[in-house]
């Protein structure tokens, strides 16, 4: 029997996989087709603090192996989560995390404010990487100044660890991690999806309705398993790994490159079980290969 | 709802772009109502990597039909499966026509278009059990886009035609149709599905004349099980409006909800 526990300092997760932000609703919508106690957690849609509208339609197009989206984080706001949602995931053997957002930092704080009065949230994901919700992908994860003041904010208020998800659309991205870290992030999370473009070239229009999304998908994998590489050589706090995750030897990847723990995320999409599926994928290789502890791969890649 | 993984083709179909697949898939037949749909998975290999939206054509016991035409990379490697192929299928999903039990007796006009057809064959069915005097008005451009004609006679559907060409049936739009339907037999109820310039005009008609319709929408979905709030529709509600999910809250809306853009 493979120890597949993971344990990053601020939480003891069962196993290495988490499901992404953005990729697996509220959870609940998944419910009938795996058990989410056999997860290491799952991190649910990104919240602001009021209900969200999100961008017009059409909001999704597929490329090779890829994903472009750009929802805009349509959601319910944290007084429908807390009332209606929260209160059935607490019933889950389960990690819960929250992605928390924010149109500007009053509001990343007044989300966080509430949820820290709400029981049974592991721990937050601080969404400062969405592309999708400001003109030309703008966010305050490509800058290291507006990274290290958002965070510290939050950190000054907050009563649970602090996740910090990045966006890969920077050129230095250890320089974001390091001004995270510096701020007191208790994990970094990456990747968040790449900002992207197609367009149909008969009506010679974009084919989202916000012009630009994220990409996702095992299309960004590689770039993804580089900059996780980078990040975790770089900095002292856990890394969790992500980008077009769809099978056990993708996670494994991801962790050998550096990750303490993984997000699945548009291979929810494909397959509602795909991450209890990666679960097993994980442990079966670790059987093979008499890896005893899952947690003794992290960052053992031989460079 | 539930995933089969081990559903396998059982026939095969096609007229030009159209296909019908019949699918070996008892759990998925046995739950499935009119109007929902299931997400298939066309590839093993993340490319395409979305499972294709179809609605159900037909089902029963044994499984489900699919009825589809060829637009792109998922419904063309769909296309070219063979009866014995195993397909992964995942529904049925979302919310049907809603039937009702007063349907007896009831008239009841289904309007489709092109590959919209496509649960229109089932919703007929069930209609015509729940003893509903059936209408069906089947519009294409031309004649290789009605390939369904003799299905929906034999099934005695009350199926009238029209094409664009005036190749088959009546000259003209399945609207046009739908018009001298209304002053000839005074349906009390419309079931739509079909392109959205069509489906737009036939609202405009039911509320013109005031004759409930519920309207089936299609959009690319990413999961097709409210996740990912992808495959919205704008959608009237007691605050106004907004973007409302389609895989979940339809993809049978009532025509008065709906808010139809250019």
């Amino acid at each position: 029997m493979t120890d597949l526990t993971i344990d990053l300092g601020f939480l003891k997760l069962r196993n290495p996989v988490l499901t992404a932000s953005g990729t697996f609703g509220y959870g609940l919508e998944f419910e009938p087709y795996l058990d989410l106690g056999k997860l290491g957690g799952f991190v649910v849609k990104g919240l602001y603090f009021h209900p969200r509208e999100g961008n017009p339609p059409p909001r999704l197009v597929e490329t090779p192996s890829g994903l472009i989206n750009a929802i805009g984080l349509q959601g319910i706001g944290v007084e429908a989560f807390a009332g209606k949602i929260l209160p059935k995931l607490r019933a889950l053997d389960t990690a819960v995390l929250v992605n928390i957002c924010g149109g500007d930092d009053d509001e990343y704080i007044a989300v966080t404010e509430f949820l820290d009065r709400q029981e049974g949230i592991a721990a937050y994901e601080l969404n400062i990487s969405c592309p999708n919700v400001k003109k030309e992908g703008l966010c305050p994860a490509l800058f290291p100044e507006s990274t290290f003041n958002l965070v510290r904010r939050v950190k000054a208020v907050s009563l649970r660890p602090i996740i910090v998800k990045l966006s890969p659309n920077v050129t230095n991205i250890t320089e974001i991690a390091r001004a995270a870290e510096e701020a007191g992030a208790d994990a970094l999370a990456l990747v968040n999806t790449f900002l992207a473009m197609a367009v149909d070239i008969e009506t010679r229009r974009p084919r989202l309705g916000n012009t630009f999304g994220g990409l996702s998908g095992p299309a960004i994998r590689p770039l993804a398993v580089r900059m996780v590489y980078q990040v975790a050589s770089r900095v002292g706090i856990p890394v969790i790994g992500m980008g077009g995750i769809m099978t056990g030897a993708d996670a494994l990847e991801f962790l050998i490159a550096g990750a303490a723990a993984v997000e699945v995320g548009t291979a929810n999409f494909a397959d509602p079980d795909a991450a209890v599926r990666i679960v097993r994928e994980i442990e079966a290789w670790c059987e093979t290969h008499g890896v005893a502890r899952v947690r003794d791969l992290v960052g053992t890649v031989k460079t | 709802m539930a995933i089969d993984r081990k559903a396998r083709i059982r026939d095969v179909k096609s007229w030009g772009d159209y296909y019908a697949l019949a699918i070996d898939a008892p759990a998925v037949g046995r739950e499935a109502r009119p109007g929902q749909f299931v997400m298939v998975k066309v590839a093993d290999n993340s490319f395409p990597l979305l499972r294709r939206p179809l609605s159900i054509h037909d089902a029963g016991e044994w499984g489900i039909e699919l009825f589809f035409k060829v637009a792109g990379l998922g419904t063309g490697i769909l296309a070219g499966k063979k009866p014995g192929d195993a397909l992964d299928i995942l529904g049925p999903l979302g919310k049907g026509y809603a039937l009702g039990e007063g349907v007896r007796g009831r008239r009841a006009c289904l309007v489709g278009g092109g590959r919209g057809i496509a649960p229109l064959y089932f919703l007929g069915r069930e209609l015509q059990a729940r003893q509903a005097v059936v209408t069906v008005l089947y519009g294409g451009r031309s004649e290789s886009d009605i390939p369904l004609r003799k299905k929906f006679e034999a099934a005695g559907l009350g199926l009238r035609c029209s094409t664009d060409d005036g190749s088959c049936g009546f000259a003209g739009l399945a609207t046009d149709l739908l018009r001298g339907e209304i002053d000839r037999a005074a349906p009390d109820a419309l079931y739509v599905c079909g392109p959205d310039a069509m489906m737009k005009a036939v609202a405009e008609l039911s509320r013109a004349r005031g004759i409930p319709g519920q309207f089936s929408l299609e959009a690319l979905m990413g999961c097709g099980i409210g996740a990912c709030w992808g495959c919205v529709h704008r959608i009237r509600n007691e605050s106004g409006d907004g973007w409302v999910k389609i895989c979940e809250d339809g993809p049978v809306f009532p025509g008065e909800k709906i808010v139809w853009t250019e």
